[in-house]
């Protein structure tokens, strides 16, 4: 009789997850696109500053080239990052025998890209208008705001993450010189340590 | 002992009802493919346990056209909710009482 409500009870939190939350995260996601990031950001720096006048640091104008370079760079940069969560995702899914495409997979990515596209957009202006080192930072707070936004509609995890990116974004428009460098490491450390952590955790 | 007996309700014994309402009290509303896929039952088997709660007055349903195809969406009544929230309460005390 316990035995039967105790069942009853795992019944209940296993169903309220399941139609709310998209647990099929994978953590290989995570790691891969962290590393893309650390490369990316590796590639900006050196296209940046390659003949950067050190003395005047910080004041590093963007010529048209190398506007054109950067924003090809951070187009790779994404490409590749979505390209590599889906197909690590879809890997996932497959593995849990879950569908990839159903209501709670759309309402995490909705609830996602709503912050992210308007970050993105005001990223683009700001790069646009020139003010490229405040990039980092919004991109970082952006990239946060999105996470814990999703977080209600997947794995708890996420909503820590998020948290970690917000405050390295502030950092990161406070130590403005440093803004590539949190930059990397939120986009791209932090990114491969929770990958790690959460493979772990939930790796079948 | 008595009290808390009374208080677990007969409709959610069964564990696909049970499973079709903890899913209903967190969403919105839930479609009937939706459902079956996260029980994993047969069509028939979840449409006799969608009657049967909603003969009890803890469901309800409306008819949606997605394009052409019909469909149907299941919401939990404020009875339903209710009902739900006393059974896991009991449950609660059943356990805490052992």
């Amino acid at each position: 009789m316990e035995e039967k409500y105790v069942k009853d009870l795992e019944q209940i939190r296993d169903m309220m997850n399941r139609s709310t939350r998209f647990i099929s995260l994978s953590g290989w996601s995570g790691v891969s696109t962290g590393v893309i990031a650390l490369v990316g950001a590796f590639v900006g720096y050196q296209v940046v500053f390659a003949d950067a006048d050190y003395l005047v640091y910080g004041a590093v104008g963007l010529s048209g080239g190398l506007l054109r370079d950067l924003l090809l760079i951070a187009l790779g940069t994404l490409v590749l990052s979505v390209i590599c969560a889906l197909f690590f995702t879809r890997r996932q899914t497959r593995k849990q025998q879950q569908p990839a495409w159903d209501a709670q997979t759309k309402r995490l990515l909705v609830n996602l890209l709503i912050p992210l596209v308007a970050g993105g957009l005001f990223a683009l202006m700001l790069l646009l208008k020139g003010f490229v080192g405040m990039l980092p930072s919004v991109t970082l707070l952006f990239y946060g705001l999105a996470l814990v936004n999703a977080s209600k509609y997947s794995l708890s995890e996420i909503r820590s993450l998020g948290l970690i990116e917000m405050v390295l974004g502030l950092l990161a428009f406070q130590f403005i010189g440093y803004g590539l460098l949190l930059w990397a490491f939120g986009f791209g450390l932090v990114q491969v340590v929770y990958g790690v952590l959460i493979q772990k955790k939930y790796a079948l | 002992m008595k009290e808390v007996l009374k208080d677990l309700d007969k409709a959610f014994e069964n564990r696909i009802r049970l499973g079709i309402m903890s899913a209903l009290v967190v969403n919105e509303g839930v479609d009937f493919n939706t459902l079956k896929e996260l029980l994993d039952v047969t069509d028939g088997n979840l449409a006799s346990h969608l009657k049967s709660l909603e003969k009890s007055g803890y469901i309800s349903y409306k008819k949606e056209f997605l394009g052409r195809k019909p469909n149907t969406v299941y919401v939990a009544t404020a009875a339903g909710m209710e009902a739900f929230k006393r059974h896991i309460k009991a449950i609660e005390q059943l356990l805490i009482r052992h």
